[in-house]
C-alpha cells in the first residue's frame, strides 16, 4: 500500500521537463510545415486540388473519433490510479501475474516515459522481470483507446492480428529477458 | 457512419454517464484532462493534416508503393522499422497516417513494422529508460522489441 515508493518528485520532474519543451517545439514544427506547404502549393498550383481534398477528408475522419478517444483517455486517467497498478502487480506472480501485467498495462494512459518510474518501483517491490517487461510493452503498444483508433483506420483484421502477435511475442520477450537477466553481467550478450 | 466510430463515441458517452453518476468532481477533472491533452496534441494534429495532404497531393501512389509497397521487400520493412524507432509520433496520430500510406500503396508488413517500432521503441526516451531501469534491461528490451516488430511485420505480410 505504501505509495511513496514511486518518487513523486522524480515523476514530476520528468513530466515537467517534457511539458515545458514540447508545446514550443510543436508550434515551431507547425510553423515550418505551414511555410513549406505554402511554398510548395504556390510553386505547384496543379497539386493544390488533390492536397486540399486529401487534407479535408482526413480531417473529417479524425474529427469523428478524436473527441471520443480523448474523453475515454481522460476518464481512464482519473479512475485508474498508477498506485493501484503497482499495488496489484507488485505482489502477483505465475500465469495470473503475467495476464494481470498485460491487463494493467493496457488500461492506464500516458506516455511511456511515465511508465518507467512505475516499472522501476515494481522491480524494487520484487515483481517478476517478465511481468515488468510485459507491463511496459503493453503500456507502450496495446492501449485500449489506441486499439480503437487502429480498428477505425486499419481495419479489424490488421488490428486483431497485430494485437495477437504482439501479445504472444511480448510474452516470449518477457520470459527471455527474465532468463537472460539471470546470467549475470558477464554473459549479457546472450 | 462507420461501426467503430459509433462504438468509440458510445463508449465515451456511456463512460461519462457512469462516471458522472458516481462522482461529479472526478468527471469534470477527466474532461479537463481530455481538453488539456487535446490542446497539447493540436499542433501535431495540424501538422499531420497538412503532411497527409501534401503526401497524397504530391506523391503518386506508384512512388509510395515503390518505396514502401510489396516490391520494396525487406528494405521497405527495415526503413519503416528504423523510422518508427527514431520518430516520436503520438500513436493516436500514427494510425491514421499509416492508413493513408497503406491507401496509397504501402504494404501491410511495412505498416505493421512502422506502428510496432513506433510504439515499443523510443530513441528519445532511451536516457530516461536507462536511468530508471538500468542499461542492460533497456538494451535488451529495445533490441528484442525491434526484432519482435520485424517478426510481426513479416508474419502479417504473409497472412494478410
Amino acid at each position: 500500500m505504501d505509495n511513496k515508493e514511486i518518487n513523486p518528485g522524480q515523476m514530476k520532474q520528468m513530466k515537467g521537463g517534457k511539458g515545458k519543451k514540447s508545446p514550443m517545439k510543436g508550434i515551431i514544427v507547425l510553423v515550418l510545415v505551414i511555410i513549406t506547404a505554402v511554398v510548395l502549393l504556390v510553386l505547384y498550383p496543379e497539386n493544390r486540388e488533390p492536397t486540399y481534398k486529401a487534407s479535408y477528408s482526413f480531417f473529417i475522419e479524425l474529427i469523428q473519433i478524436l473527441p471520443g478517444v480523448m474523453i475515454l483517455m481522460g476518464l481512464f486517467s482519473v479512475w485508474v490510479k498508477n498506485e493501484t497498478v503497482i499495488k496489484y502487480l507488485g505482489h502477483s506472480s505465475g500465469v495470473g501475474g503475467l495476464a494481470l501485467a498485460f491487463f494493467l498495462g493496457m488500461i492506464p494512459t500516458g506516455p511511456l516515459y511515465v511508465a518507467f518510474p512505475l516499472a522501476a518501483s515494481l522491480m524494487k517491490k520484487g515483481a517478476r522481470t517478465a511481468n515488468v517487461v510485459i507491463f511496459l510493452s503493453a503500456w507502450a503498444c496495446i492501449k485500449l483507446p489506441q486499439e480503437l483508433v487502429e480498428l477505425r483506420f486499419l481495419g479489424f483484421k490488421f488490428m486483431a492480428l497485430r494485437l495477437g502477435l504482439t501479445m504472444v511475442l511480448v510474452l516470449l520477450m518477457g520470459l527471455f529477458i527474465e532468463k537472460a537477466g539471470r546470467f549475470g553481467e558477464s554473459s549479457a550478450s546472450e | 457512419m462507420n461501426i467503430t466510430v459509433i462504438f468509440i463515441n458510445a463508449a465515451a458517452v456511456i463512460g461519462l454517464i457512469i462516471s458522472f453518476s458516481k462522482n461529479k468532481e472526478k468527471t469534470v477533472k477527466s474532461l479537463k484532462i481530455a481538453l488539456k491533452s487535446t490542446a497539447k496534441m493540436a499542433p501535431a494534429i495540424l501538422v499531420l493534416l497538412i503532411l497527409v495532404g501534401l503526401l497524397l497531393g504530391f506523391f503518386k501512389p506508384e512512388t509510395i508503393s515503390r518505396l514502401l509497397g510489396e516490391q520494396s521487400g525487406i528494405y521497405g520493412i527495415a526503413l519503416a522499422a528504423i523510422a518508427g524507432s527514431i520518430l516520436m509520433i503520438p500513436s493516436l496520430i500514427a494510425f491514421p497516417l499509416t492508413a493513408s500510406l497503406v491507401d496509397s500503396g504501402a504494404s501491410i508488413a511495412v505498416a505493421a513494422a512502422f506502428i510496432t517500432t513506433l510504439t515499443m521503441i523510443g530513441f528519445v526516451t532511451l536516457p530516461i529508460e536507462i536511468k530508471t531501469m538500468g542499461r542492460k534491461f533497456t538494451y535488451l528490451r529495445n533490441g528484442i522489441s525491434f526484432i519482435v516488430a520485424v517478426v510481426i511485420a513479416l508474419i502479417m505480410g504473409v497472412i494478410l
